[in-house]
C-alpha cells in the first residue's frame, strides 16, 4: 500500500540537509512502529523516497515523502503516532493513502509555491515596481553555470506566478527533474537586470506548497483550449479512516 | 523553540550547521533557571565522534535523571566554525540551550585519547574560561576531567580544577551534593570546595598536590601539601553492572555519526591480561551484564531510537559468558524487521562464523585477526594467547565458508622485538594466503584472495607491565616498517598481500602525552599557542609545531619515550590505586622477559590485586 505524508520543516530544522531528514525519516517511521515495507538484501532498507530536496536554510510547510507499508492505522492515529515521536520543527500534516498504481511524488512533482522576504531590504527604492517590471518582460534570459558548461535559459516561461503581499513575494516556479529553478535564482537575475549582486544571505524563503500537474482537458466553456491545473500533492491521496 | 546560539548567517556558512543546533530526538529539555546544577559535558572533538561515545550518553542520562541538575552536550567546533567564534568573540555554547558554556557550574571533560589535548585547551579558549585552572574566580565553571587518559593526569594538571578516576556512575552524587552545600554557603572561596571535593574517593584536585623532581628529572616526591588530603586517589568501579545507570532513550543525532546505531555494553573489563594492554588493567575486574537485561535493553533502544542497526560493546566480546544466547536473540528477534546486528570482533570460530554468515554478505566482509605480533615467542612476551594454529585453523575455515579477505593487525616496537618477529609478520600473512590457495580449489575461487596487514607502533601505556619499558623512535618505527614491507615483497603470494603501517610522529607524540608528567603541559600549552589543534586529525596535524614547543619548552621527549624506568622509580601515575597493584605490573613485566605467559582470569587467578573489588570474574563459581 502506498502512502504520501506532508510534513512541514521549520525552525532550527532548516538547517538539517536533505538527506539527513531522510534518515531522520526512516528512523521516526521505526519509532512510531509502521509496518513499513523493506527492500531485500543483506542491509534492508525502507521503501521510502522524497519529493523533493530542499536546500539547507529553507523551511517549508509542504514537504513530501512517500512510503510502502504492509498495513496502516488510520490517517489521524497516524500523524498523531509520528507527531508523538518527533522533534520541534518537523510536524507531520497529513497521512494519505494512495493509488496502487499512482507515481511517486518524486516523479510527478512540477511546481512549488515560495514565499520570499527580505532579511535586509534593498537598498534601491521602488524595488517592489521594479520586480514586477522585471516579471512582466516577455522574456527574462539568463546564464545558467553548472559544473560541466553554460548555457542560456529563458526564466519566463518558468516562473509561474509572481506578485507581491506587502513586502513579501510569493512566486510558484517550475519545479522537478525536468525544469527546476529556486527561488533565489529569479531574484539573482532580477538583481542583475539592475547591475546590482544579490547579497549572501538575504534572503528569507518558505516552501509553502508542492504541486502536481493534473491538466484538466475537459473544457466546460465549449472550447478545447487545455486549462492548467496544479494540485498540491496531498490531494491526491485519500484519508485512511 | 529555542533559539541557536549562532545567527543564520553564521550557520550558513559553516560545513554541517546541524552539529550546533542540539533539537534532536531524545535531547533532555529543562528549565535552566530551575537547575541547581548546570553541567556541560564535552567530549573534545567533533559532534560526529563525541556524539558516538558511549560513556557520555550514560552520564548524561544518570546526571538528568536528577531533576535539579541539568546536563547538556558540548563538542570542539570544527576548523570553520572555530575561526568565526574567535573573531566574533562568540562564546562557546552547550547543544541543548544553547547557552555559554562559562555561566555553567561544571564544565565536565571526558579524555579518550591523548591526541584530543589541544582540543582541550581549544574548548576552554572558546569558552573564555583561563586556561590555567589557577587564573579562574568564583566567575568561572569547574573543569573537570574524566575517561581512560585521566589514569595518568599529570600532563594535564595545570588546566583542570579536579579529575574524575574511574567509572563516573559511582560518587559524581556525592560530588555535586558537595557543590550544592557549598554554593549555597555563598562561599567565594574556589579552593574550598576543591578540598572538600578531593576527599570524595575517585576524586584528585591536581592543585593540592606538590611535585618534587631529582636532578635526573625523575620524581623526587609527589605529596599532598596538606596533611588531609589523601595520599592516593582509589579508582571507581561500578560492581553492580546489571542494575546501574544506562541510557535507554541515547539521543539520535541528525548528521549520520561514527556509531550510527544502538549499542550495548556487554561487559567491562577483560579477562586476557595482554601485557601492553592498558584497558586490560584499568577496567579489571571483568564484569558481565545479565543477558536478560540487555534484551530488554535492546528492545527499549530500537524502539526509542529508531536505529536501524545495534551492535554489541566490550573488550573481547567473546568472553562474554552468554554471547552465544544474545547474538541469537538478536538476529532471531530483529533480522526480519529491518535491524542490521553489527558484530564486534569475535575470535573465529564455527559459531562466530555461522552468525557472520547470517548477518553479513560474507563476499564483501573480512575476517579480523589481531595476533599483534608476528612470533611464538614475542607472542608470549606480550601474554597474547593467540597461537599460530589458531588462527591457520581459523583462516582455513573462514575461506571454506566463502570468505576471502582476512585483516591481520601487528605492533611494531613491542619490548625484546628482534628482527625474526618483524619478518614473521610477513611470514604469517603468507602462511594465511598459503591456507587459502591449498582450502579453495582453483574452480571455487573468485580471484585472489586479499590478506591485508597493518602495523602500529607500540606506546607503552600507564598501569601496564610494559609502563616502565622503551619506546621506540620515530625513525626506529619506519625502518622497522620499511624492513616489514620488503619482507612483504619477497613472499611467494605478495601479490595477495598488503601492509600498511600507522603515522610514526603520532605515535611518539602520543608516547610522551601518555606518560608525561606535569612538566609537559606548557608544552601543551605551548603548541596550542602555535596553532595546534585537531591532532588525531592527520589534516591537522603537525609535528613540526609539536618540536618547536617541545625545544621552546625545555622538554627532553627522549626522557618521557626511549628512557626505561628504573623498577623504584617514582611514576607520576602512582598516587592512584587501580586495584591492579605495582608488585603485579612488575611481576609480570619480569615474566615478559622470561617469555612466559600467564593465565587468563577464568583460567586461574594470577593475583593482581582486583579481588579487593569483591566482584566479577574473582568472584565467579565462589559462593
Amino acid at each position: 500500500m502506498k502512502i504520501r505524508i506532508k510534513f512541514e520543516r521549520n525552525g532550527v530544522m532548516k538547517f538539517v540537509g536533505h538527506l539527513d531528514i531522510m534518515r531522520y525519516f526512516q528512523k521516526a517511521i521505526r519509532r512510531a512502529d509502521f509496518d513499513i515495507a523493506y527492500s531485500e538484501g543483506y542491509s534492508p532498507h525502507q521503501i521510502m523516497s522524497f519529493a523533493a530536496p530542499l536546500g539547507v536554510g529553507i523551511t517549508s510547510s509542504g514537504e513530501y515523502l512517500d512510503i510502502q507499508v504492509h498495513s496502516t492505522r488510520s490517517s489521524l492515529e497516524s500523524v498523531e503516532r509520528l507527531n508523538q515521536v518527533s522533534v520541534d520543527g518537523i510536524l507531520v500534516k497529513s497521512y494519505r493513502k494512495l493509488e496502487d498504481s499512482a507515481p511517486n511524488a518524486m516523479s510527478i512533482v512540477a511546481a512549488a509555491d515560495y514565499e520570499v522576504r527580505f532579511r535586509i531590504p534593498p537598498s534601491f527604492a521602488d524595488w517592489q515596481e521594479k520586480l514586477l517590471a522585471f516579471y512582466r518582460q516577455p522574456s527574462i534570459l539568463i546564464t545558467k553555470k553548472t559544473k560541466k558548461s553554460e548555457r542560456e535559459i529563458d526564466l519566463k516561461p518558468l516562473i509561474l506566478a509572481l506578485d507581491l503581499k506587502d513586502s513579501q513575494v510569493n512566486m510558484r516556479l517550475s519545479t522537478g527533474s525536468v525544469d527546476n529553478i529556486k527561488p533565489e535564482l529569479v531574484m539573482e537575475a532580477f538583481y542583475h537586470s539592475l547591475g546590482l549582486t544579490l547579497p549572501e544571505f538575504c534572503l528569507l524563503i518558505h516552501r509553502q506548497e508542492l504541486y502536481a500537474r493534473t491538466d484538466d482537458s475537459s473544457s466546460c466553456d465549449g472550447s478545447n483550449a487545455e486549462k492548467t491545473v496544479f494540485t498540491a500533492l496531498e490531494d491526491l491521496g485519500e484519508e485512511i479512516e | 523553540m529555542i533559539k541557536p546560539a549562532l545567527s543564520d548567517e553564521i550557520l550558513l556558512s559553516i560545513d554541517k550547521p546541524a552539529r550546533y543546533i542540539g533539537n534532536e530526538v531524545n535531547m533532555v529539555k529543562k528549565d535552566p533557571q530551575k537547575a541547581a546544577i548546570r553541567f556541560a559535558m564535552c567530549f573534545p572533538d567533533v559532534y560526529e565522534i563525541g556524539m558516538s561515545h558511549l560513556g557520555i550518553q550514560i552520564l548524561y542520562d544518570m546526571f538528568n535523571r536528577q531533576e535539579d541538575i541539568y546536563c547538556e552536550r558540548v563538542y570542539s567546533p570544527w576548523m570553520d566554525l572555530d575561526q568565526v567564534m574567535r573573531e566574533q568573540h562568540i562564546p562557546l555554547f552547550a547543544l541543548e540551550s544553547q547557552e555559554p558554556v562559562k555561566d555553567f557550574d561544571f564544565l565536565g571533560i571526558t579524555i579518550q585519547y591523548e591526541m584530543c589535548y589541544t582540543n582541550i585547551l581549544q574548548i576552554l579558549d572558546l569558552s573564555q574560561i583561563p586556561l590555567m585552572a589557577c587564573d579562574r574566580t568564583i566567575e568561572h565553571p569547574f573543569v573537570i576531567g574524566g575517561g581512560p587518559c585521566t589514569y595518568n593526569p599529570e600532563p594535564l594538571a595545570d588546566f583542570f580544577d579536579l579529575f574524575y578516576i574511574g567509572e563516573g556512575e559511582t560518587v559524581y552524587f556525592r560530588l555535586m551534593d558537595l557543590y550544592k552545600e557549598w554554593k549555597c554557603s555563598k562561599s567565594t572561596d574556589r579552593q574550598a570546595f576543591l578540598r572538600m571535593a578531593a576527599h570524595v574517593p575517585g576524586i584528585y584536585v591536581p592543585s593540592l598536590y606538590e611535585v618534587c623532581y631529582q636532578e635526573d628529572g625523575t620524581l623526587a616526591s609527589f605529596e599532598p601539601k596538606e596533611e588531609q588530603i589523601p595520599r592516593t586517589v582509589e579508582k571507581q568501579v561500578v560492581m553492580e553492572v546489571s542494575n546501574t545507570y544506562y541510557p535507554t532513550r541515547p539521543v539520535v543525532p541528525f548528521l549520520k555519526v561514527t556509531q550510527d546505531r544502538v549499542v550495548l555494553e556487554i561487559q567491562r573489563g577483560c579477562i586476557r591480561g595482554c601485557r601492553f594492554c592498558q584497558a586490560g588493567m584499568l577496567y579489571r575486574p571483568t564484569r558481565e551484564r545479565d543477558v536478560e537485561v540487555l534484551k530488554n535493553y535492546a528492545y527499549e533502544m530500537l524502539k526509542s531510537t529508531g536505529h536501524e542497526e545495534i551492535s554489541l560493546s566490550s573488550l573481547s566480546s567473546s568472553d562474554y559468558s552468554s554471547l552465544k544466547e544474545l547474538v541469537t536473540f538478536l538476529i532471531e528477534e530483529f533480522k526480519g524487521k529491518g535491524v542490521n546486528i553489527s558484530l564486534p570482533s569475535l575470535r573465529i570460530d564455527a559459531f562466530s562464523l555461522d552468525v557472520m554468515s547470517k548477518v553479513q554478505d560474507v563476499k564483501k566482509s573480512s575476517l579480523t585477526f589481531a595476533p599483534e605480533a608476528g612470533s611464538q615467542r614475542l607472542r608470549n612476551v606480550i601474554n597474547k594467547g593467540l597461537t599460530e594454529e589458531v588462527i591457520l585453523k581459523g583462516a582455513q575455515e573462514a575461506f571454506k565458508g566463502g570468505w576471502n579477505k582476512v585483516k591481520l593487525y601487528f605492533m611494531l616496537g613491542l619490548p625484546t622485538e628482534t628482527e625474526e618477529d618483524m619478518k614473521g609478520i610477513a611470514h604469517l600473512s603468507e602462511q594465511v594466503a598459503e591456507v587459502y590457495y591449498d582450502t579453495v580449489p582453483k574452480s571455487e575461487r573468485h580471484g585472489k584472495c586479499q590478506i591485508t596487514a597493518s602495523s602500529s607502533f607500540f606506546v607503552p601505556k600507564p598501569f601496564t607491565p610494559f609502563q616502565w619499558a622503551s619506546m621506540n623512535t620515530a625513525e626506529q618505527f619506519l625502518t622497522k616498517a620499511h624492513m616489514v614491507n620488503d619482507e612483504f615483497k619477497a613472499q611467494l603470494n605478495r601479490k595477495s598481500l598488503k601492509y600498511n603501517w600507522h603515522d610514526a610522529q603520532t605515535t611518539i607524540l602520543e608516547g610522551v602525552l601518555a606518560r608525561g608528567d606535569r612538566r609537559v603541559g606548557a608544552v601543551i600549552l605551548n603548541a596550542y599557542h602555535r596553532g595546534c589543534i585537531y591532532d588525531a586529525w592527520s589534516e591537522y596535524f603537525d609535528y613540526d609545531k609539536w618540536l618547536a614547543a617541545f625545544a621552546e619548552e625545555g622538554v627532553d621527549m627522549d626522557f618521557y619515550t626511549t628512557r626505561e624506568r628504573e623498577l623504584d622509580e617514582l611514576l607520576p601515575w602512582d598516587f592512584i590505586n587501580i586495584g591492579v597493584t605495582k608488585a603485579f605490573l612488575k611481576k609480570e613485566w619480569q615474566k615478559a622477559k622470561r617469555e612466559e605467559i600467564t593465565a587468563n582470569c577464568r583460567q586461574s587467578c594470577s593475583g593482581c590485586g582486583a579481588l579487593i573489588y569483591e566482584g566479577g570474574v574473582c568472584i565467579e563459581n565462589q559462593n
